[in-house]
C-alpha cells in the first residue's frame, strides 16, 4: 500500500541516490516512459513548443549518465559532485485507487566541481506512479526560482 | 600600462597571416579597446523586428559597454536610442523586453519622451524656462542610434557615423539570413520566447571562431555525440525510426572527410560559412506537409532551391552565429576580457507545422544550454584555453591550417571545410575594425 510516507521516502532516496553518484540505481526509479523537465519559463505548461533547459526521455538520461563516467568526458575531469538540501515534501496527490502520486519539494541544491561551486534554488515537483510494490518517475519537473539566469555548466541531475 | 591604445600598428602586429598572439584573447586593455573600437564600427544585432509587434514595444541590449533601447514608434518605425535618461543618466528601462505605452517615463524624475525619443514633458517645466534649456543636449530627448537598418527584421545598429554603411558591411552574406525567412511559407520569422542564456568564462572570439572550427566535433564531442550515437545503437531495439533527438546528434560525429567535403565560403569583412555542399543539418527528415506548403507558397523549383540550402553555421562579424537551416542566431555577447554571455534565440516559422518548431528548441537545448551536454564539451575546452593561453612558453595561436602564402584578405571564396581560413578572415576584419578609426592607422593610409 503507498502511503504519503511511501513518497516523501521515495524522494528522500532519489536525492540521496544523486548525492552518492549511483547513477545507475537512479536510472532505475524512471518509468520507462518517465521524463525529467526543467522549463525555461514561469509556470511553463508545454515541454515541446516552449523552450526548457532540459526535457530529457529515458534513452538521453542514460547517455547523460554513460558519459559522466566516459574515458572522453574531458568536462568530468575533474568530476563534478552534488548536495540536495529539502524541506519536507508537500504531497499533492495521493490516491492508490486512482494510481495518482504528486509531491513538490522546495529544495537548494548545490553542484561543485574542482575549486567551483555554484548553488541552485527551486522547486522538484514530483509525478510517480505505482509499479508493482514501487514507485517510478513519470515526471520529474524541475523549477529554479531563477530559470532565466545565465548560468555556467550545470553536468550533475537537480 | 596603456600598450595598445592609439597604436594601431601595435594591434596589426597581433595578427600575423597565420598566428595570432594570445593578447587577442586575454589582455583587458585589448578588450576595453574592442568595447571603444571594435563594437562601434561594426553592425551589431540587437534583436528582431517581431519582438516589437505592437506600437510602444520595446527591447534593450548592450553594444561594447553602452546600453541601447529599441523601440517601435506610433507609425510603425523603429528607433534606437542609448538606453539613458538626458536629465542625470539614468537608465530608462531596465528589462529585457516590455511595452512603455505611449511614452517612456524616467523613474527618476518623470521626464517622459515619446516613443520616437523626443522630449515629451518634463514635471514643474517653467523651472527651465529662461535658462537657455532650448539649446541644451537634454532637449532633444533620447540620443538616437542614426545607423539602424531592419533587414528582414533582423536590427541591426552601428554606433560610429562614419563607419562602413550596412551594404559594404555585409554584402553578400545576408544570404544566409534571406534563407532562413525564406523557409518560412509566408515569408516570416516570429520570436516568441525568450533565449536560452549560458555563461562562458572565456573571451567572446573563442566561440565565435569555434562556429567555423569542423576539426574538433569528432573529438571534443565524442562524449556527448559519441555517447548518444553509441546507447543509441545499442538500445534502439526493434524500432527503425531514427527518433529527432539521434538526428540531431549524430551527425556531429561525421569524420573529416564529410567536413572537408562539405566546404567552406568566406565573405570579406569577416563573415562567413561552414556548410557549402552539405552539412550537419542535411539528412534531418521531412516534417508532415511542410515541402507541401513550401512548394504551394514558392513554386517546385525555388521550394527545393531554399530548403536545398543547408548552411551549418554562418558567422557575422563580429559576433553572431546564425543558423538557418534550424533557425537558430547566437549571440555572443562580451562582459569582460575573460567572460561571455551566450544568448541563443530560436525563430518561429510563421505559416510551418509546429514540427519544425519542435525540433529547433530541441536543437537549442541540446546543444546551446548551459544544461546541454555539447555545450558542456565545448565550454571545457575554451576554459581550458582562457588557462593554457598564460603560458609563456609561446605566445602565438597557430591558425595555419590550409593557409596559402599570398592569401587575400576581404574576398569571397569557397574553400575546403577543416581549413582555418574563416578564422584568418576574422582576424583579419578584427584588425581593420579594432583600428579603423584610430588616429594613425589613417594617416598612415592617406
Ligand atoms: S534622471 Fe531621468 S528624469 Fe531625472
Ligand atoms: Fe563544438
Amino acid at each position: 500500500m503507498i502511503t504519503e510516507k511511501t513518497i516523501t521516502d521515495f524522494i528522500y532516496r532519489e536525492a540521496d541516490l544523486l548525492d552518492t553518484m549511483q547513477w545507475q540505481a537512479w536510472l532505475d526509479l524512471f518509468h520507462p516512459e518517465g521524463r525529467y523537465w526543467m522549463p525555461l519559463e514561469w509556470q511553463q505548461h508545454d515541454p515541446v513548443l516552449q523552450p526548457s533547459l532540459m526535457y530529457e526521455d529515458l534513452l538521453l538520461l542514460k547517455v547523460r549518465v554513460e558519459r559522466l563516467a566516459g574515458e572522453r568526458t574531458f568536462s568530468q575531469k575533474p568530476k563534478s559532485r552534488c548536495h540536495h538540501l529539502f524541506q519536507a515534501p508537500q504531497i499533492i496527490a495521493c490516491d492508490p485507487e486512482a494510481g495518482v502520486f504528486k509531491a513538490r519539494t522546495s529544495y537548494i541544491y548545490t553542484e561543485t566541481r574542482g575549486d567551483m561551486l555554484e548553488r541552485f534554488s527551486g522547486w522538484a515537483s514530483h509525478d510517480l506512479v505505482q509499479v508493482g510494490d514501487s514507485l517510478k518517475i513519470k515526471l520529474k519537473r524541475v523549477d529554479l526560482v531563477n530559470f532565466d539566469a545565465p548560468f555556467g555548466n550545470i553536468q550533475l541531475f537537480m | 600600462m596603456d600598450r595598445y591604445r592609439n597604436n594601431a600598428l601595435a594591434i596589426d602586429a597581433l595578427v600575423r597571416d597565420a598566428e595570432v598572439h594570445r593578447d587577442v584573447y586575454v589582455d583587458p586593455e585589448i578588450f576595453e579597446l574592442e568595447m571603444e573600437h571594435l563594437f562601434p564600427n561594426s553592425w551589431i544585432y540587437v534583436g528582431h523586428a517581431s519582438q516589437l509587434a505592437k506600437p510602444g514595444d520595446f527591447i534593450t541590449a548592450n553594444i561594447g559597454r553602452q546600453p541601447v533601447l529599441a523601440s517601435r514608434h506610433t507609425d510603425g518605425a523603429i528607433h534606437v536610442f542609448y538606453n539613458r535618461c538626458p536629465h542625470k543618466g539614468v537608465k530608462i528601462a531596465s528589462e529585457p523586453c516590455g511595452n512603455t505605452g505611449k511614452f517612456f517615463r524616467c523613474p527618476y524624475h518623470a521626464w517622459s519622451f515619446k516613443t520616437d525619443g523626443s522630449l515629451l514633458a518634463i514635471p514643474l517645466k517653467k523651472g527651465y524656462e529662461g535658462t537657455g534649456f532650448g539649446d541644451a543636449q537634454a532637449n532633444e530627448g533620447l540620443s538616437r542610434i542614426r545607423n539602424v537598418v531592419v533587414y528582414r527584421d533582423f536590427i541591426f545598429v552601428q554606433l560610429n557615423d562614419n563607419g562602413v554603411s550596412f551594404e559594404d558591411y555585409f554584402g553578400e552574406s545576408l544570404s544566409t539570413i534571406d534563407n532562413m525567412v525564406d523557409r518560412s511559407p509566408v515569408g516570416k520569422l516570429a520570436v516568441v520566447a525568450a533565449p536560452i542564456r549560458y555563461m562562458h568564462t572565456c573571451n567572446w572570439k573563442m566561440l565565435v571562431e569555434n562556429q567555423t572550427d569542423t576539426c574538433h566535433p569528432m573529438v571534443a564531442h565524442e562524449s556527448s555525440a559519441g555517447t548518444a550515437v553509441k546507447v543509441w545503437k545499442r538500445e534502439q531495439g526493434s524500432s527503425t525510426e531514427t527518433p529527432m533527438a539521434v538526428q540531431l546528434y549524430g551527425p556531429f560525429m561525421s569524420p573529416y572527410e564529410f567536413y572537408e567535403q562539405s566546404g567552406i565560403r568566406i565573405w570579406p569583412n569577416g563573415h562567413g560559412h561552414t556548410g557549402v555542399a552539405n552539412s550537419i543539418h542535411s539528412n534531418y527528415s521531412d516534417i508532415e506537409g511542410y515541402v507541401g506548403q513550401m512548394v504551394a507558397a514558392y513554386g517546385e523549383k525555388r521550394a527545393h532551391e531554399i530548403l536545398g540550402e543547408v548552411r551549418h553555421n554562418t558567422v557575422y562579424f563580429p559576433n553572431i552565429m546564425v543558423k538557418g537551416a534550424v533557425q537558430i542566431l547566437r549571440n555572443f555577447i562580451p562582459i569582460a576580457v575573460d567572460k561571455t554571455l551566450v544568448e541563443s534565440w530560436v525563430y518561429r516559422l510563421v505559416g510551418a507545422p509546429d514540427k519544425l518548431y519542435e525540433r529547433a528548441l530541441m536543437y537549442n537545448r541540446f546543444i546551446n544550454a548551459p544544461t546541454s551536454i555539447v555545450g558542456h564539451d565545448d565550454l571545457e575546452m575554451y576554459e581550458r584555453a582562457q588557462e593554457g593561453l598564460k603560458s609563456n612558453g609561446n605566445q602565438w595561436v597557430n591558425l595555419q591550417r590550409l593557409y596559402e602564402a599570398g592569401e587575400q584578405a576581404d574576398v569571397t571564396a569557397v574553400i575546403n571545410g577543416t581549413s582555418e581560413r574563416q578564422m584568418r578572415n576574422q582576424f583579419h576584419a578584427w584588425a581593420k575594425f579594432m583600428t579603423i578609426d584610430m588616429g594613425e592607422r589613417i594617416e598612415a593610409a592617406e
